[in-house]
């Protein structure tokens, strides 16, 4: 097996609702707590397993604003996995889910390092670097109903922009998503062989305008009103 | 990159303490100069283990959970981290042993002393080699990964056990003339690897194309995500302006070579005395120093490219 995630970049609206999920999720999960410090003061900061950022693609007229969420992108080269001097850092054979151990990290922050991503963070209080883990006490989970075993950040989206599943399974979501919807991997010069894949936005067709039937006078009226009480 | 002030005392302190103990053996095992007193092989091997067992335990301080540290040692097969960690251990027996055996038969060379100094001698090559190959096997700092990382950390502190080494013995009272102009010889090719190293860095080659995937359009970032420093800033972010940037290497040329160059030529040709090889191992350290920190600080990690540069 080969698990990750799908983003797609046409419908992700920027919400933020899978950070805040998979924050709530695996601060008590098997990696927990997310340390934050500071958290009500003038500088809070902490540890998140996926961020979002958002970009302008394209000049004016012909741009477009993209959100784009990151998280682990459980790497088959993972250079992560193999720089880490205490072998805290591992990738799962059976998933390809790399994880690192709370028990054997030393903090030293190389991995974090040898990361492209960003996907990586050291947390303070304990000194261990956390990251996502694909929510493997999701996945696996048995007691949870089928349709619920998959990761928080993907059940959370409001867009459906996130999608989980296998990817050595050619009929698998992900793998006929990627396949579809020409899904790419993000810095492939890296050589790091990203599993998670990214949907393009779609190109849209632009709706005309000039055809739409100007206003009467009482329209021009109303919007020269409108204009003047605003100030 | 953020340059943490732990992990450059730990490469350039530890890294002259390994050249000078290297300068020290091969000086040594094949006479080198004037013969060696026993004052100044005292001195020399101890500052050598001194300066680099401060460095170790320095680096220790760059670490967040330093109660895991003896596990450093698990990855041999794939980590250059842990590569130094066994190194870095199996030199202190080889230097231990070498030191004891001059203790028992003094200056006289014996085959297992001589081997048990060689093989210190080239561990110790092997730990600054393994030290570079840390930041030379990233490739995610575009400015680190190349060949050249390994050979600076290596011409460095050569050059800098070198330049102590002569200090040492010229404070010692003894000739150093070839002892200096080996150092002239080691500083001068340093210095070349430096340069070459900082016409090389110049160029940019990953963008925020590639990073993002749009390559037919261009990028730019509207939101970060976070209203405040996170992790990612704080080891990552770190940025120097160009008059910066030009101003410090001026002064690693010349801390860190030049004057070296000219104090220790001086002293080749029977022109200066012991101060001026003391001079020039202050020198040399502090030049050092700012190389490091300049290392780190002109380093762009690739996350900075999700984070709003064009290119890295
Ligand atoms: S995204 Fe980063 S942390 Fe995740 S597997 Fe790849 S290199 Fe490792
Ligand atoms: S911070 Fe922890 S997981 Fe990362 S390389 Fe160091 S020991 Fe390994
Ligand atoms: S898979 Fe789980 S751990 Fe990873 S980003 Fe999503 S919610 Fe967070």
């Amino acid at each position: 097996m080969k698990l990750g995630l799908v983003i797609d970049l046409d419908v992700c609206v920027g919400c933020h609702g899978c950070a805040v999920a998979c924050k709530q999720w695996n601060t008590s999960g098997t990696t927990g707590p997310l340390t934050d410090t500071d958290a009500y003061g003038a500088e809070p900061s902490g540890v998140w397993f996926n961020r979002i950022r958002s970009y302008e693609v394209g000049d004016y007229p012909h741009n477009k604003t993209v959100h784009f969420p990151m998280s682990c992108m459980h790497c088959e080269d993972a250079a992560c996995v193999t720089v880490c001097p205490t072998g805290a850092s591992w990738k799962r054979q059976e998933d390809g889910i790399v994880l690192v151990d709370q028990d054997k990290c030393m903090g030293c922050n190389l991995c974090s390092w040898a990361c492209p991503y960003g996907a990586r963070e050291l947390d303070p209080a304990s000194g261990t670097m956390k990251k996502c883990t694909l929510c493997i006490d999701r996945i696996y989970d048995e007691r949870l109903p089928v349709e619920e075993r998959q990761p928080a950040c993907v059940l959370t989206c409001p867009a459906h922009a996130r999608h989980f599943g296998d990817f050595d399974d050619p009929e698998s979501d992900v793998s006929r998503l990627t396949r579809e919807r020409s899904g790419y991997a993000l810095m492939p010069e890296m050589g790091y062989k990203p599993t998670n894949k990214y949907l393009p936005p779609r190109q849209k067709r632009t709706v005309d305008t000039s055809d739409v039937a100007r206003g009467g006078v009482r329209d021009k009226l109303k919007a020269w009103v409108n204009r003047v009480v605003a100030r | 990159m953020h340059p943490a002030l732990s992990v450059i005392f730990f490469t350039v302190t530890s890294g002259a303490g390994y050249g000078l103990f290297i300068l020290l053996a091969l000086a040594h095992v094949f006479g080198i100069g004037d013969p060696l007193t026993v004052g100044e092989f005292y001195t020399a091997g101890i500052l050598s283990l001194v300066m680099i067992t401060a460095g170790l335990l320095s680096s220790t301080f760059h670490l967040a959970n330093p109660k895991n540290a003896w596990r450093a040692v698990m990855r041999f097969r794939t980590s250059w981290l842990s590569r130094e960690g066994v190194f870095a251990i199996a030199f202190y027996p080889f230097a231990v042993l070498y030191m004891l055996g001059f203790y028992i038969n003094g200056l006289e060379l014996g085959v297992p002393c001589i081997l048990f100094a060689l093989i210190g001698a080239l561990i110790a090559l092997i730990t600054v080699f393994t030290t570079g190959m840390i930041y030379g096997s990233l490739k995610t700092i575009p400015q680190w990964s190349t060949s050249l990382t390994p050979a600076n950390y290596i011409l460095l502190g050569l050059a800098s056990g070198a330049t102590f080494f002569t200090a040492i013995r010229a404070l010692a009272g003894s000739e150093v003339g070839t002892i200096a102009a080996l150092a002239v010889a080691l500083v001068a090719i340093a210095a070349i690897g430096k340069v070459i190293y900082y016409f090389w860095i110049g160029r940019e080659s990953i963008t925020i194309n590639t990073a993002t995937g749009f390559t037919r359009a261009v990028v730019r970032l509207l939101d970060t995500g976070h209203t405040c420093d996170t992790f990612l800033n704080r080891e990552f972010g770190h940025t120097i302006d160009c008059a910066k940037v030009g101003l410090l290497r001026g002064v690693v040329y010349l801390l860190a070579f030049a004057l070296p160059i000219i104090l220790l030529a001086m002293i080749a040709t029977q022109n200066g005395g012991s101060g001026l090889a003391l001079l020039a191992a202050i020198s040399i350290y502090l030049g050092t120093g700012v190389e490091r920190w300049l290392f780190f600080a002109e380093a762009k990690h690739v996350v900075n490219l999700y984070h709003g540069r064009q290119s890295c």
